[in-house]
């Protein structure tokens, strides 16, 4: 038998990478697998193109924490977070909402489209700035479990307890209404103009199989100010080299700390003799041993795949099925040989290096909604576009540029069942560079290369079940305690000596890092390994 | 009253934020649009185009133009090569700086001088004796800083000089657009970058050709804000911020020592007489009463002390040159005098003066720091310079 390791990392995505530098940190022998012959997950800067760099899947770096930044020394490992700090919103009658850095400005532009929601627009970004401040504390420490109250569960009931209290009332409502509303609904109480609630509204649907009027969603819309909790610190915005870069900057740090990361070594089962974890069993037959074994994989995978549902409790079982996976959005990469021009926009405006989205009022995303509920992707998709290469030129050749395009909806569950996705995937490119062309003219002409994700995609190149994006919807019923299952919300799983550390752990999905850290902090103090 | 450089008419429409301010006597962007932030994001990422005219800048020549400055400044230079460009200061007899700047030897018998201040009578009072002219061609010649790591190839893009050949510090004569340019390795932000030096009669020229054959480069016009984030991040001293030219001062404890400002690796003292030579290898004997040094300040206690308020850290992500206290266990021992928030390395980072004792890397120190009107302090550190140094800075 080979060498016995601490503990054994299933999947390089950003999360599993984070869990296994702060265990090496720890001084524990780390072993982390990589089914692809790439590190990053779903966190994977890919020459798709020669020349051209994509962050195939996730494109923004959004709430990666300060404390993993500093305790992983990821700026001397390569982490360079860019600002998108524009927000540009062109509709179909070519006028267009640009939202920046300067309040002035903004109120100037939003004021073409309402006067009074000019005003209004900063008390906005105040309220949520105070929101995310409340929320906090939530996403930074393991969720309190209110089914296991020992005295260490209690101290931190407590100590939440007592940074609620010394909230207002106003606060406290705004929280349990963000918490229970739709992002249209929530936007409603706050602005009149369709022109600001449309854009603003996209926000809140990303990555979900909800519509903007669906209830729930307007929790998701927080994330786009959590950036205001870190203060200066805040790490929103773009990695230079693509997002990927991210993932190499974590793994620097955990090879820097002792650990060991094998690309192309696809696990195929967990070895679970007795309901313990004792290795894995590679895809090539080599089993590997060690003393927990830690999964970076959706909870899909990891139980109904890894593991094995005849080795788990049917209750359990049951939970994890329930466990939304159902992704709903796909990604469309473009090669492009010179930059769009935005009718309008003087082409050096900085505005274009932010995010561009196409969400141009609150039927249109609804109707694209329409589409996906019965089984379709949408004729006439929201859209999330970045175009990273002009503020970091190093992703293309000179001169030319990559954009990357996030398109909802694009339903796992297609009428004629997911498998058609392979039929589908070159409707849906097209559906989505036309939809573009109506709003950048243009742009086709300048396509050198398509780079076109479907749901499909996603879960058989990237291993994302169903193609979710967070490795389990972001809605209400999945998070915190809940995620992914009620009383297994704090990494461990009922299989001992198992271990999850993924996005499909609390708090969730995007670049955040936090449950691959939380996850190895709870895991040492275990005493596991 | 301030007066426009040569590249004013391109400076003046691209900057819509109408932010701007005096430089040597003339005026100088701050920052083009609604922020500075995408014009330090180019330093770092792509190129940035800056206009330094307002630079005092010298041209001296003649058989003992190579023993002026070796008299002037604290290097020597009689056995400097053609083509290199070195960085230097230069002292009052007592060994106090007066300025600092960057001289290059253009020829056996040419050199061209940048500095601070206007610095025409100081060296045309050493000079007596020489055989030397010196010639103040501030305004003739104009000046242009192109930085960050997409500078080589725009540069290589639209001009005939050997750019692979141009070492780090290294100079040459080149054609842009069929105009005369001198481009130097060198600049201010501690990056790869060079700076262009044309007649003033093509500022516009070279301008034109900059930003054109800048489009593919991702090439941002900057103003003095981003410039002053990316000194910081070097570890790049200012004069008038930093340190005080001794002859404009009239306290001694401004007046420093290269000693004291980190200038050290630029002293020479063992070649033939040099103003403050004297009074330099006594204070290289004694060592310097004051060291500057790099502090970072501890970032959790920043946050600790705006979470006392409930806010989160607010820090200003542009250079700050307010100066302030710093304190060894509560005993007044220095003070800072340019901090940034830096976004690219994600650290609080100070130039200070502190007193000997203090400046080893690692020693603890306490930096005031204000939040809501209320004065506290926040832990600190002494830590290494430059903060910010990337491999492409000196590689071939």
């Amino acid at each position: 038998m080979a060498a016995v390791w601490d503990a054994i990392v299933v999947g390089a995505g950003h999360n599993g990478l984070c869990c296994a530098a702060y265990l090496a940190r720890a001084g524990r022998r780390v072993l982390v697998l990589e089914r692809r012959d790439v590190i990053g997950g779903a966190t994977v800067s890919e020459q798709i193109h020669p020349g051209f760099t994509f962050s195939s899947c996730s494109y923004v770096v959004s709430l990666l924490r300060p404390q993993i930044i500093r305790d992983l020394e990821l700026a001397k490992h390569g982490l360079e977070i860019l600002p998108l700090d524009w927000t540009l919103s062109p509709f179909e009658d070519g006028t267009a909402l640009l939202r920046g850095p300067d309040p002035e400005q903004n109120r100037r532009n939003i004021a073409r489209f309402s006067p009074r929601d000019a005003e209004r627009y900063p008390l906005f970004g105040q309220a949520m700035g105070e929101l995310g401040r409340l929320v906090k504390p939530l996403i930074e420490a393991p969720t309190p479990e209110p089914g296991h109250l020992g005295p260490s569960r209690l101290w931190e009931l407590a100590r939440l307890g007592r940074h609620f209290r010394g909230l207002d009332e106003d606060a406290l409502a705004a929280n349990l209404k963000m918490m229970t509303m739709s992002a249209v609904d929530f936007l409603s109480e706050w602005f009149e103009s369709d022109r600001l609630i449309g854009p603003m509204s996209l926000s809140g649907i990303i990555g979900t199989f909800l519509g903007v009027r669906s209830p729930g969603t307007a929790y998701v819309l927080l994330h786009h100010y959590m950036g205001e909790i870190d203060g200066a610190f805040r790490a929103w915005g773009l990695q230079k080299g693509g997002t990927g870069a991210v993932a190499m900057a974590i793994a620097r740090s955990a090879r820097a700390a002792g650990a060991e990361i094998r690309t192309g070594a696809p696990v195929a089962r967990i070895l679970a003799p007795g309901g313990e974890a004792r290795g894995v069993v590679l895809e090539n037959g080599d089993e590997l041993r060690a003393k927990v074994v830690i999964s970076g994989a959706d909870p899909h995978r990891t139980f109904l795949g890894m593991l094995g549902e005849d080795r788990l409790d049917a209750d359990f079982v049951k939970q994890i099925k329930r466990f939304k996976m159902r992704g709903s959005s796909g990604k469309v990469n473009l090669a492009l040989d010179a930059l769009p021009r935005f009718p309008g926009l003087a082409g050096d405006s900085p505005a274009l290096a932010g995010d561009i989205t196409i969400a141009p009022g609150v039927d249109y995303l609804e109707r694209a909604y329409d589409d996906a509920k019965y089984g379709r992707f949408s004729r006439r998709p929201a859209l999330d576009c970045v175009i990273p290469s002009l503020t970091d030129p190093s992703v293309a050749p000179p001169g030319k540029h990559v954009m990357s395009i996030f398109v909802q909806y694009a339903p796992y569950h297609l009428k004629e069942g997911p498998a058609d996705w392979e039929n589908q995937r070159e409707a849906f490119g097209d559906t989505v560079v036309d939809t573009l062309e109506g709003f950048l003219p243009g742009l086709k002409d300048r396509i050198l290369h398509r780079h076109v994700l479907t749901p499909w995609d996603l879960e058989k190149t990237y291993g994302l079940t169903e193609g979710n994006i967070f490795h389990g919807e972001l809605s209400l019923e999945q998070l915190a305690f809940l995620r992914p299952a009620a009383g297994w919300a704090r990494y461990r799983t009922p299989i001992r000596r198992l271990w999850l550390c993924g996005s499909g752990t609390h708090p969730g999905g995007g670049i955040m890092a936090t449950p691959g850290q939380l996850c190895a902090a709870a895991l040492l103090r275990s005493r596991s390994v | 009253m301030p007066v426009p450089t040569p590249f004013h008419p391109r400076t003046a429409a691209l900057c819509t934020s109408y932010g701007w301010k005096q430089w040597g006597g003339y005026y100088a962007v701050t920052h083009f649009g609604e922020t500075h932030l995408p014009e330090y994001w180019a330093m770092r990422e792509s190129a940035a185009l800056t206009d330094v005219t307002p630079l005092f800048k010298y041209r001296v020549e003649g058989r003992d133009a190579a023993r002026l400055l070796s008299r002037m400044t604290v290097r020597g230079f009689e056995t400097a090569k053609v083509g290199r460009v070195a960085y230097t200061c230069w002292c009052d007899p007592r060994g106090k700086v007066i300025d600092d700047g960057t001289v290059s030897r253009l020829a056996d018998e040419r050199f061209f001088v940048t500095a601070a201040e206007p610095t025409l009578s100081w060296m045309t009072r050493l000079s007596r004796g020489l055989e030397v002219a010196i010639e103040d061609v501030s305004e003739r010649i104009a000046a242009l800083s192109l930085q960050g790591p997409t500078s080589r190839d725009l540069l290589r893009s639209c001009c005939d000089a050997d750019l692979d050949a141009l070492r780090f510090f290294g100079t040459t004569d080149a054609r842009l657009d069929g105009a005369a340019v001198r481009i130097s390795r060198t600049g201010y932000t501690g990056d790869l970058g060079y700076e262009l030096w044309c007649q003033a009669s093509d500022a516009l020229a070279v301008w034109d050709a900059l930003m054109a054959a800048g489009r593919a480069y991702g090439i941002v016009p900057a103003g003095l804000d981003a410039l002053d984030m990316a000194r910081v991040e070097a570890g790049f001293i200012m004069l008038g911020v930093d340190y005080y030219s001794s002859l404009q001062v009239t306290v001694d404890a401004r007046r420093s020592t290269p000693y004291e400002i980190g200038l050290d690796w630029c002293v020479d003292l063992d070649r033939d007489a040099f103003v403050g030579q004297e009074a330099l290898r006594a204070e290289a004997a004694r060592g310097p009463g004051w060291n500057l040094v790099g502090l970072e300040a501890d970032w959790l206690a920043i946050e600790r002390l705006y979470a006392r308020h409930h806010l989160p850290p607010r820090l200003a992500a542009a250079a700050s040159r307010q100066s302030l206290p710093v304190y060894a266990d509560g005993r007044f021992v220095g003070q800072v005098t340019s901090s940034v928030w830096s976004p690219l390395l994600k650290r609080h980072l100070s130039l200070a003066s502190v007193r000997a004792g203090h400046a080893a890397p690692g020693t603890p120190l306490q930096l005031e720091h204000t939040v809501l009107y209320e004065r506290s302090s926040v832990e600190a550190r002494v830590v290494e310079k430059p903060f910010f140094e990337p491999e492409r800075k000196r590689k071939p």
